[in-house]
């Protein structure tokens, strides 16, 4: 019994990584290194106006100033951020104006990854940004959501066409001065998505949007602003892959969401780049920063993650609910395999009166990974009867791997009622003896178990992430069987 | 120019006379101290990891005293007394700032198999080899507490329990700051408990008022296979005294070790406890009470390790946090990837009573092997209003329903006291500090 569990988590730390393609497109990389004359290139690469320059330089000057985070329960190397092209994209001069006219090597692509970009999937019913090497490559649906007033668009795009917004809310949920990836992003950041949703619409389908890194020795930087004005209602989802490659890539996005009066906006993601090899060659480097501003009152927030790739995840999406009766929701299932390294939780900052959050973070480690939940849960003095929920569980499947929790709990209002509650275990031997016998093998049953762990967390994820995910976190998990 | 830079400069041109007062083997830890202290450069400040709500920095930042010269400091030793606990017969000894008094009492009562003595007398008799073998192999010098305290410390207390002494009366220490200018005192105490022995020791801190006071404790605590070492650490200082206080414990196989602190009146206090389970199936109790009102300022920080298989720890903090008190908790349990089998449990639990009462919980853990059973739970929130009103309805006034709910919260902590006369003790003592009576030395024999 103990022996065929050890192969089996021997399995586990050995599944193949099959996003690892290259596409061969021809791409416009920038040379590698940083420094003002870079930045300004960007923005000149991509037309913008003097104000968004503005704003990059000052985010880059003020970059120089800081040194990057060491706090993380994270072994990671130095990053040499003069060895990275910050900027790469598709080879093509225009914007595609239709689905004819972009690469079909890109098509290929995505294709492979299973997106549904193309015109014949649009019948799945879901708006598609696809961004490669941080260049939004094309966008679906575009015209069905125009109808209802709704924008989503390149973060690009939206530069040109709607500067007021943009300028309006670049930047106001994660200041320039953020952190030390905040800040490198803000100087170099190079496309991602907007979406405006208007006043009480519904939007009537999920957003998507794909990342891919594909060219070598380049970073993605990319950017997301969401933001949902009153009694709107939006789903937003993100993916992201990247191919198998010997070095270390690095990925600093930022994710902004302002949620106004009553609005609610669900954002979920499913996170597969490049982890590395098993000896823990390659990989990506996730450093990326998320937080939502809940600033109506009434509004709800609802971050749900499956995070399986990635050589080093440090990633922290945030809820400020500074609304009253603003609610934030934290949903996380984090796996680690091989000598994969995951930093991640969430902040819950209550500074409105009957402000509620939950936090619901679900860790499994494998192989000899490291998988920690690091969170804040903060009540502030003018939030009245806030209350909290934390919930984190940790499942280690093998015994040269390590699960932590870190949490941060401040409490400055009497009225406020906060809980944190966490466990550690391995998967049950009454559980797995179980289901051996009732004639379902080792593997499958250790499938099953992690699964319904892990269902909690799921069953927040749309339907279409839902079964994508369950069937990642098998094939994660695969192999675990031998 | 980092606050230890003083005591560094203080140590240097007074190195002579520190080490004339001191146990050749508190002397030998001072080169290392010293080399530790410079690399550091700098004591814990607010926002350090694991440090996010007290900066020691600024606790040692005032220009305070060094008692170098051991001038005598007169006390009134009888005060001391009515801190005695009642129906509880010690062996009382008494620190007067750092210098530690053993009363005639404790001189003629010791048992044999039980030595209680100052660094001094233990390093010119047949102690000074115990205390060579296990000064310093607990509290290690990394950490810049440690080194200071390692740097000016002239005087200690060493408890050594002989192979298979079981004690029957508990040791206590009664600390008590005196002293006409604001003093710093390194207080060091070393207790090693032998095979098979058994041992309580009960320390309590007192403030005469009239100065400030800074208290620099560290405590070694070494418990040998199959021993058992319970230490109960009681604060009543006053406003004007910051405490930082280290406890180190080692443990080998099949020890027991239980470790309660308890603040009830403080200005500013930092405890850190570090237990290490190095042998198989040691046992680990850790329990903390705080009550603060005024401007209290109570943290606690917890390390619990586990090295060795089968160990079992558990770790019990609660708060209870009125006016414009400061609570903060940070504990760690660590589970090496040889300790299987290993169950760690802790449970942290506070209350706000006032809108400016603040709490920063952190309870961490860190687990590097599949085969354990761990747990932590925290949770921050007010009375049970329920309950309150329940009691209202029956005619109990409000702030007697508040008492005794505030009582009520501390019971398991209060329980968990291996000692039965001092659970009695103290809860007296809860009683007065939340029904508002004057708490403390005062009030000790009614």
């Amino acid at each position: 019994m103990k022996s065929e569990n050890d192969n089996i988590i021997d399995d586990i730390t050995s599944g193949d990584y099959k996003y690892g393609f290259v596409t061969d497109v021809e791409t416009d990389i920038i040379p590698v290194g940083l420094n003002e004359d870079v930045v300004r290139l960007i923005s000149r690469k991509k037309g913008e106006p003097e104000w968004l320059l503005d704003f990059r330089l000052k985010a880059y000057r003020h970059w120089l100033t800081m040194a990057p985070p060491k706090w993380g329960h994270l072994d990671m190397p130095d990053i040499d951020f003069q060895a990275i092209s910050y900027y790469a994209a598709p080879g093509k001069k225009k914007g595609p104006e239709s689905l004819e006219e972009v690469d079909p090597d890109i098509l290929k692509t995505f294709d492979k990854l299973g997106i549904p970009l193309e015109e014949q999937k649009q019948l799945s019913g879901m708006a598609v940004d696809a961004v490669m090497d941080s260049v939004s490559v094309k966008t679906t649906h575009k015209e069905a959501l125009a109808e209802k007033g709704i924008i989503f668009c390149s973060i690009s795009e939206a530069v040109r066409d709607y500067p007021e917004l943009v300028k309006k809310y670049l930047g106001s949920v994660v200041s320039y001065r953020d952190n030390f990836y905040a800040a490198l992003n803000s100087a170099v950041f190079s496309d991602g998505s907007f979406v405006y949703i208007p006043k009480g619409v519904r939007c009537p389908m999920e957003l998507s949007t794909y990342f891919r890194i594909n060219a070598a020795g380049t970073g993605q930087f990319e950017r997301t602003l969401i933001v949902a004005d009153d009694d709107s209602y939006v789903s937003y989802l993100e993916g992201c892959t990247a191919p198998m490659r010997d070095e270390n890539q690095l990925h600093a996005a930022i994710v902004e969401i302002v949620v106004e009066d009553r609005a609610e906006v669900k954002y979920s993601t499913v996170q597969n780049w490049y982890a590395g090899d098993a000896e823990g060659r390659g990989g990506v480097y996730n450093l990326v920063t998320k937080r939502g501003l809940c600033r109506g009152d009434y509004s709800k927030l609802s971050w749900t993650q499956v995070e399986t790739g990635s050589a080093i995840t440090w990633k922290y999406p945030s809820c400020v609910l500074a609304g009253r009766g603003a609610t934030g929701e934290f949903y996380s299932v984090a796996v680690t395999r091989n000598r994969q390294q995951a930093d991640t939780g969430t902040k819950m900052i209550h500074l409105a009166p009957d402000t509620r959050s939950t936090i619901v973070s679900k860790g499994i480690s494998a192989g000899e990974s490291e998988n920690s939940y690091r969170g804040l849960v903060k009540v502030t003095p003018a939030a009245e009867n806030a209350r909290n929920h934390t919930q984190c569980d940790s499942l280690l499947l093998g015994s040269r791997c390590g699960a932590h929790t870190f949490p941060y709990i401040d409490c400055m209002n009497p009225s406020a009622v906060v809980e944190h509650e966490a466990t550690t275990s391995k998967i049950s031997e009454d559980q797995l003896f179980y289901c051996n016998q009732r004639g379902i093998p080792t593997e499958e049953a250790v499938g099953l178990i992690v699964n319904g762990y892990a269902k909690e967390v799921m069953n927040k994820l749309p339907m279409e992430f839902a079964v994508e995910a369950q069937r990642l976190l098998q094939i994660t998990l695969e192999g675990s069987v031998g | 120019m980092s606050a230890i830079d003083q005591y560094i400069n203080l140590f240097r041109e007074n190195r002579e006379a520190v080490e004339a007062h001191s146990a050749p083997a508190l002397n030998a830890l001072r080169p290392a101290a010293l080399a530790a202290l410079e690399k550091a450069g700098r004591l814990p400040e607010k926002g350090d990891e694991g440090f996010e709500k007290t900066s020691v920095e600024k606790m040692f930042a005032p220009d305070f005293g060094v008692n170098i010269n051991r001038v005598n400091i007169p006390v009134d030793v009888a005060a001391a007394f009515r801190c005695d606990v009642p129906n509880l017969s010690t062996l009382m000894g008494i620190i007067v700032n750092d210098r530690f008094v053993p009363t005639t009492t404790l001189r003629n009562n010791l048992p044999q198999g039980l030595t209680v003595c100052s660094f001094a007398e233990a390093a010119d008799g047949p102690m000074a080899a115990v205390l060579a073998r296990h000064l310093g192999t607990a509290a290690p010098l990394d950490k810049p507490g440690v080194a200071l305290n390692t740097l000016l410390a002239q005087d200690g207390v060493l408890i050594h329990a002989a192979s298979g002494f079981r004690a029957e009366k508990p040791v206590q220490l009664v600390g008590i700051f005196n002293s006409p200018a604001p003093l710093l005192a390194a207080r060091r105490v070393l207790v090693v408990a032998e095979k098979g022995s058994a041992l309580s020791v009960l320390k309590c801190d007192h403030s005469q008022a009239g100065s400030s006071y800074l208290s620099s404790e560290v405590v070694e605590i070494v418990v040998e296979r199959d021993a058992e070492v319970n230490w109960y650490d009681l604060e009543e200082s006053n406003a004007e005294t910051s405490r930082y206080s280290q406890l180190f414990a080692r443990q080998a196989e099949n020890s027991r070790f239980q470790g309660v602190a308890a603040t009830l009146t403080n200005g500013t206090t930092r405890n850190e406890f570090s237990i290490n389970l190095e042998g198989h199936n040691a046992d680990c109790h850790l329990a903390g009470m705080a009550i603060g009102s005024g401007s209290q300022h109570i943290d606690n920080a917890s390390e619990v390790t586990h090295r060795a298989m089968r160990g079992h720890s558990d770790q019990l903090f609660k708060y209870s946090l009125d006016d414009d008190a400061q609570g903060a908790f940070e504990g760690g349990i660590e589970v090496c990837p040889g300790a299987r089998f290993t169950e760690a449990f802790q449970t942290n639990r506070n209350i706000l009573a006032s809108t400016n009462a603040r709490m920063h919980s952190k309870p961490q853990l860190l687990i590097y092997n599949d085969d354990v059973k761990c747990s932590h739970g925290a949770a921050t929130g007010q009375l049970d209003q329920k309950a309150l009103f329940y009691m209202r309805q029956r005619g109990i006034p409000e702030q007697e329903a508040r008492t005794m709910l505030m009582q009520a919260f501390m019971v398991d902590v209060i329980d968990s006291i291996r000692l039965e006369s001092l659970r009695d003790r103290l809860r007296h003592l809860v009683e007065c500090r939340f029904s508002g009576r004057p708490s403390g030395c005062a009030d000790c024999n009614k």
